[in-house]
């Protein structure tokens, strides 16, 4: 029995069969890829392109609340447009953004350089400085209430306790106090994000740059125009994009505050499309109102990134 | 049974299986053998083990609230139904209301202010049948409580009570300027109020966006001088030269406050009329209300309970009363799934032997829409109450001679009368700029 001696001979291989489309895609980089965003794109879809949609949208019909609308074009934003009080609110937010950011901005870029610095308690005074960003914005809000009460302001009872004043201060009854008095305690809360983000910014900034100045004989103010600031201006790109695009959405502080009172010397877009939609039931309205803001926003952030990040260093170039 | 108590967030709620104290309660004051034979007749039936939610007003006067959780208590033992009070502020209850409605989900019944049902009148569920069994049994409805409830011939909401606005003043104050009471005309106001400036405390009335105070006093303006905001066909009639009159009587009148008024919420006049800064204002019986309460352990609370009374307001050169009243109508929203069960509920509430305590409770607070509850004690029990008793029958409604609809709801939750009058007040806008503002925006509701 030789052959019993002999090996087997090897089982036959499955011939090699050939790659579906699915063993292609399995393995396709750019198909694996797309599998990989489609949660991301879909969170994005949903919770921010189709709201947008939806809103643009309702802001062409004449929805009210409980009720479906009709396709009505652009007649919202030809009322809107020639309402009085919208061209108030529009002035309100730009007025408010504008001056709280620069407020913010002076305060915050201030106190990042003063943080920067050896200081005794240093990383007790950083948190400090977090507080008003920590403490949610509608209870700053009662807080500022109370400070502003017409009756029981604690700045007015100081001031009249010291003899400077017979009589209370009227924070958010006059028109332009209401304004000053909402812009402060905006930036009173915008300061520490501002500040806290420039200083992580500072931080990145290597020491050697500012030897070498020194060495040149380069004056504080030399070395913050020409070395700080450059090298911040990415990161003061992104801060006050964010800051502007907070400031001109804000909605919590002034609902709380002032309502948009006095007469509307405090109402802003976003409050007013709050109150046309949601209080008042015009759905439509309130959108149309909204999706106007979009201009202004696309405008601030492209000031920021256009007009802040132009250097070509930033942009990969020698 | 469960306690949950208000936390200090805003939006705290309540959890309605009510109170240990509101259980201790019922148990000596007989509700809850009242509810149990009620409940063997009741003209509707819950659905079996159906469970609702309401979302009410956050109260004023915590002796009402445990007054409403007992009845609540008392029902639900009754009936095996389960009740979840939700406590929102005032001005919470309207988009609240106006977001699950549009949704289709959220609490079976909501409670709030005046017109609400009327922004969405295809949301809410007939309740003819609880109307009318209601109307019927305790000797009819307030006509403005009609007004309120019905839209095309149905009944929307079940205008559970009123809230009478009224003017609240210092005896003593108003001495010092030289006058004994309020006085009947507005003219005559007008000069009290100027006295009170000159040689005693100012007055205030609230303009900022005030629901309920605010809307009040304008509102009353406007009417007593013949302004209107629509006609009895709903046509836009406020560009007028009586709105013009009203305007520069608000403008001469709030030269007389004292500061910061403009800047008033429903909250402010309260507490500035309790910290003796203000003489004269507008506002429920609430703060008498918290006067007497405080008055045992403050005597600041004492002089200002002692001292302080309610009159209705001034007629204006109509003729006739104008006053404008809060209504507080409750609707239950379509997409509820225990329809009957708010319906028993709703008419659980109002049978007299709950709705009596309740008012009682309420020290005057709230003012029934029911004739039968004419005779309730409160009314007689403190004179200085008396005043709110037929809230019901003085006010006007919203949207004035118009229709109470959506486009009144509208108008008043935009606050075009308010902020016309707010910003002559403040001096941001003629009388000519201010009245075109609010035609303009009025043309646009009533298109």
């Amino acid at each position: 029995m030789t052959d019993a001696a002999l090996p087997r001979s090897a089982p036959t291989r499955a011939p090699i069969r050939e790659a579906t489309a699915w063993d292609r895609l399995k393995t396709n980089r750019n198909w694996l890829g797309f599998w990989f965003m489609v949660p991301a794109a879909a969170f994005l879809i949903l919770f921010l392109a189709y709201p947008l949609g939806l809103g643009i949208w309702l802001s062409f019909t004449d929805t009210r609340i409980g009720r479906p609308g009709e396709f009505i074009g652009i007649e919202n934003y030809e009322w809107v447009l020639g309402d009085r009080k919208f061209q108030d609110a529009v002035f309100n937010t730009l007025f408010y953004t504008t001056i709280a950011s620069i407020a913010k901005f002076a305060i915050g870029l201030y106190l990042a350089i003063l943080l920067n610095h050896h200081l005794p308690f240093k990383a007790m005074i950083r948190a400090i400085v977090l507080i008003p960003f920590i403490v949610p914005t509608v209870l700053s809000a009662i807080a500022f209430w109370w400070i502003f009460d017409p009756t029981f302001s604690i700045i007015s009872w100081t001031l009249k306790e010291m003899g400077w004043r017979t009589t209370n201060i009227n924070f958010l009854g006059d028109a332009w106090n209401a304004r000053w008095s909402v812009i402060f305690a905006n930036v009173w809360r915008g300061v520490p994000f501002i500040a806290i983000t420039l200083l992580a910014g500072l931080q990145t900034v290597p020491p050697s740059l500012y030897e070498a100045a020194t060495l040149d004989g380069a004056t504080r103010w030399q070395m913050f125009r020409h070395i700080t600031y450059p090298l911040l201006t990415p990161i003061i790109a992104v801060v006050m994009t964010f800051s502007v695009l907070f400031t001109f959405t804000d909605f919590q502080l002034i609902k709380v505050l002032t309502n948009g009172g006095p007469a509307g010397a405090t109402e802003l877009m976003a409050t007013m499309s709050y109150n046309t939609a949601i209080l008042g039931g015009k759905i439509g309205e309130g959108a149309a109102i909204s999706t106007a803001m979009i201009p202004f926003l696309l405008g601030a952030i492209m000031i920021s990134w256009f007009g802040l990040q132009r250097r070509k260093w930033q942009q990969g170039e020698d | 049974m469960t306690i949950k108590t208000p936390s200090l967030d805003r939006r705290s709620f309540l959890s309605g299986t009510a109170t240990l104290g509101a259980g201790a309660m019922l148990a000596g004051s007989g509700l809850t053998d009242f509810a149990r034979a009620w409940a063997q007749s009741a003209p509707f039936k819950p659905e079996a083990n159906a469970s609702i939610q309401l979302l009410r007003w956050k109260r004023f006067i915590q002796a009402e609230e445990d007054g409403f959780m007992a009845l609540v208590d008392a029902f639900s033992k009754a009936t095996g139904v389960k009740v979840n009070v939700i406590n929102e502020s005032l001005d919470d209850v309207q988009p609240k209301a106006s977001v699950a409605a549009n949704t289709n989900q959220g609490p079976d019944m909501f409670w709030g202010l005046y017109s609400l049902p009327h922004l969405f009148p295809a949301k809410c569920t007939d309740v003819s049948d609880v109307c009318n069994y209601l109307g019927k049994k305790y000797g009819g409805w307030a006509p403005t409580a009609e007004t309120y409830g019905k839209s095309q011939g149905k009944w929307i909401a079940l205008p559970v009570a009123y809230n009478a606005n009224v003017i609240n003043y210092r005896q003593s104050m108003i001495e010092k300027a030289g006058f004994k009471s309020i006085p009947k005309d507005t003219a005559g106001f007008l000069e009290m109020m100027k006295a009170l400036k000159a040689k005693s405390v100012p007055g205030g009335f609230a303009l900022g966006r005030a629901s309920g105070d605010g809307n009040a006093w304008v509102h009353w303006v406007l009417w007593s001088h013949g302004g209107n905001t629509v006609d009895k066909a709903d046509k836009v009639v406020i560009n007028s030269p009586e709105t013009a009159k009203a305007l520069e009587y608000a403008k001469a009148l709030s030269d007389t406050f004292v500061p910061g008024t403009a800047s008033w919420n429903d909250a402010f006049n309260n507490k500035a009329f309790l910290a003796g800064e203000v003489s004269v204002t507008n506002n429920g019986v609430s703060i008498y209300a918290a006067a007497k309460a405080g008055a045992d352990k403050d005597p600041k609370m004492k002089e200002i309970r002692d001292d302080m009374n309610h009159s209705t307001w001034p007629v204006g050169p109509v003729g006739r009363p104008t006053e404008f009243h809060i209504a507080y109508p409750m609707l239950i929203m379509k997409y509820s799934k225990a329809p009957n069960a708010c319906k028993a509920f709703m008419t659980f509430m109002m049978e007299a032997e709950n709705y009596n305590k309740w008012l009682e409770s309420a020290v005057a607070y709230l003012s029934h829409p029911l004739k039968a509850y004419d005779a309730n004690p409160v009314w007689t029990s403190d004179p200085k109450l008396g005043v709110a008793k037929t809230a019901a029958w003085d006010t006007l409604t919203a949207g004035g001679q118009g229709s109470v609809g959506e486009r009144a709801a509208s108008a008043l939750a935009d606050f075009v009368v308010l902020d016309m009058f707010a910003s002559v007040c403040t001096g941001r806008e003629t009388v000519q700029g201010a009245m075109a503002v609010a035609d303009r925006q009025l043309k646009r509701i009533y298109r």
